[in-house]
């Protein structure tokens, strides 16, 4: 992503024989002495995205209060008090009354930071293991070809060819509703879309000259896979990654919403809307709220995945990087007169 | 065609032996059909007899043929909670899911054609920045909180929509297709955009322009034919998972349809209405599968002509 400035056509993603570390982590900015014009650090094309700034504060918020959460809070979450049953959010009741109690007079505020655990604790490791797996099948199918290519994209599209929630029900009819459960059958369900993108990719690169160089100096399969194709196919594997964690959060909220998903008393967001639908006529803030933290984080992630497209395509980055006027006027230019 | 329409089915069909295999080793692996049928006071007897009416003492083999013999005839079994057939159940509630399933995609392509050329016209331009946003927000709401809003809104609050149920005019339609169609509207919106956006600037739109044809036909008839392909498969693989919105849409409106009658299957477990529900709606994804096939062979003369296996 950083590396390779000099040149910022399309070879720019060629790593060369020894490519550093694409993933977004800052690099060490006393290693080695940069060559100018210095490449553009990942926060600083934040920075030129201001709705993608504002996601990133805000997934970066869920995540502290998801991780903080339980050592912040203790045991609010559970703390019944009927006396304090469905209090409208207000200032009056301190920081865990902010958002009212719900019909057993825990705090939701407490009970919306201990779902947001809940939630990544499903939807972060559903979408790294269908990542992981998906990306190493399809990278391995894409660089062999052949039958292994064609084995590996059939059983790709059986899997795609159904909806998720389809295989969750009749997966979940099987076995029991858990959290370890849940992450397998939605790891399942997603594992074709990166298999299919990281063989498209690294079909591709195949036969890219880079790649043939490795293969001459004698670099085994699972080397030049490893070296060569990923530092390449992995930007866009992890756009994809983005969009893929809005999807299984809705998918695990919509199972969840159903009464398939995360069973009480554990909580999830999807849980907390189906819990509040019944007082729905007379305290709304118990359905509405935790919808709200459900949109927040799936549009933030959106945005996100929108931004590192571009941040990642060395033809689009520009539009990050540039000045503000002159990137109006590009898009002036771009419109048909 | 013909040829190219053959291969398509064959290769789609692998998908759905799948299922009907998959099916099957559901009902035998997951434990004793004996026990799923029969309540647990069932005496040893019972149990024995249950297994020898319905062949559940042969060998695998022997039960597996029968499967599909029955299968064939659409023979499902009887629900657990009605003593109805389960075939008569599911093919009852599929019109429902159908007619749902039909509108909403017909005014999410329709809606998303226009708006999604209106913004590619003007690229980055505000309006087309709001368009974006909107659409992209569109995509991430969850459906069934959408739903729940709307029925907090126009049925709680306002009193204008039913809240839930079929019978009525057509208020009754206005919540569920809006909640069905909030997420493929959203994503095809910013699909048509983008792949419009991209051919309004290829070459063949500047040709069209400077032999003078009108911007209408410029739009419509140059750059929207080949900005329909990438429409078309997102479209198809949306319509496919409108399943995943109908199961929650008929759950939360009473919508009588498959996909309410699969979540109550799965929570009261009654297996055959279940199985009968996946198998339709495998073999209703199947055909979708091919009509797509078809759409893009009547689209793109070089897909017809090198028909992949």
């Amino acid at each position: 992503m950083t590396a390779t400035p000099q040149d910022p056509g399309p070879t720019a993603q060629d790593p060369g024989p020894a490519p550093q570390d694409p993933g977004p982590a800052p690099q060490d900015p006393a290693a080695a002495p940069r060559p100018a014009p210095r490449p553009a650090r990942w926060w600083t094309l934040l920075g030129g995205d201001r709705f993608a700034a504002a996601a990133a504060v805000v997934l970066g918020l869920v995540l502290t209060a998801a991780l903080l959460g339980p050592v912040l809070l203790g045991d609010a979450a559970e703390r019944q008090d009927l006396r304090a049953s469905l209090r409208p959010p207000s200032l009056d009741h301190g920081v865990l009354g902010l958002l009212g109690t719900d019909v057993l007079g825990r705090s939701m505020l407490a009970r919306l930071i201990d779902a947001a655990g809940t939630t990544l604790s499903v939807a972060l490791p559903a979408v790294v293991c269908s990542l992981v797996i998906g990306s190493a099948i399809g990278m391995w199918a894409g660089y062999h070809g052949g039958l292994r290519e064609s084995a590996a994209m059939r059983v790709a599209d059986v899997i795609l060819s159904f909806p998720s929630l389809l295989l969750a029900v009749v997966a979940l009819y099987v076995f029991t509703p858990s959290v370890a459960n849940l992450v397998l059958i939605l790891a399942i369900t997603r594992i074709p879309v990166y298999l299919r993108t990281a063989r498209a990719e690294a079909a591709e690169l195949r036969s890219r000259l880079f790649v043939d160089a490795a293969r001459t100096f004698g670099a085994g399969s699972g080397a030049t896979i490893y070296r060569h194709i990923l530092p390449i196919t992995l930007p866009t594997l992890l756009t994809v990654a983005t969009v893929d964690f809005s999807f299984v959060m809705l998918t695990e909220s919509s199972l969840s919403f159903l009464g398939i998903g995360i069973q009480p008393p554990d909580v999830s967001w999807g849980l907390m809307v189906a819990q509040g639908r019944q007082y729905l006529q007379t305290a709304w803030w118990i359905a509405v709220l935790p919808g709200v933290a459900i949109v927040i984080t799936t549009v933030s992630a959106t945005i996100i995945a929108a931004w590192a497209r571009l941040a990642t395509d060395p033809a689009q980055r520009w539009r990050l990087t540039a000045p503000r006027a002159r990137r109006a006027r590009a898009n002036r230019g771009e419109t048909p007169s | 065609m013909v040829t190219f329409l053959r291969k398509r089915v064959v290769s789609s069909a692998i998908p759905l032996l799948f299922v009907v295999f998959g099916v099957f080793c559901l009902a035998r692996l997951t434990g004793d059909p004996v026990n799923l049928y029969l309540p647990l006071s069932a005496t040893p007897e019972q149990r024995a007899e249950f297994a020898a009416a319905n062949g559940l003492d042969q060998p695998v083999l022997v039960q597996l043929w029968d499967y599909l013999g029955q299968i064939a005839r659409l023979d499902f079994g009887e629900s657990l909670r009605t003593g109805q057939s389960a075939a008569e159940m599911v093919f009852a509630a599929f019109p429902a899911t159908l007619q749902l399933a039909a509108v909403t995609m017909l005014i999410a392509v329709a809606g998303a054609v226009l708006i999604g050329c209106a913004a590619a016209y003007r690229p980055n331009s505000p309006a087309d920045r709001v368009c974006s946003f909107l659409s992209m927000t569109a995509a991430s709401i969850p459906d069934f909180w959408f739903a729940i809003m709307g029925v907090l809104v126009f049925g709680v609050t306002l009193g204008w929509l039913p809240t839930s149920g079929v019978t009525g005019g057509a208020e009754v339609w206005v919540l569920p297709i809006a909640t069905l169609l909030i997420r493929p509207f959203g994503v095809l919106v910013q699909v048509v955009r983008g792949a419009m956006v991209a051919a309004l600037t290829a070459p063949y739109t500047r040709v069209a322009r400077s032999k003078g044809a009108s911007e209408k036909r410029v739009v419509f008839g140059h750059a929207l034919r080949n900005a329909a392909m990438p429409a078309l498969t997102v479209a198809g693989d949306l319509a496919i998972g409108l399943v995943n919105g109908a199961v929650v849409v008929e759950t939360i409106f009473g919508w009588p349809g498959i996909g309410k009658l699969m979540i109550d299957s799965v929570l009261q477990r009654d297996f055959a209405v279940l199985q009968a529900a996946v198998l339709l709606t495998a073999v209703t994804i199947f055909t979708l599968n091919i009509l797509i096939d078809a759409c893009y062979a009547l689209l793109d003369a070089r897909v017809r002509q090198a028909a992949p296996a």
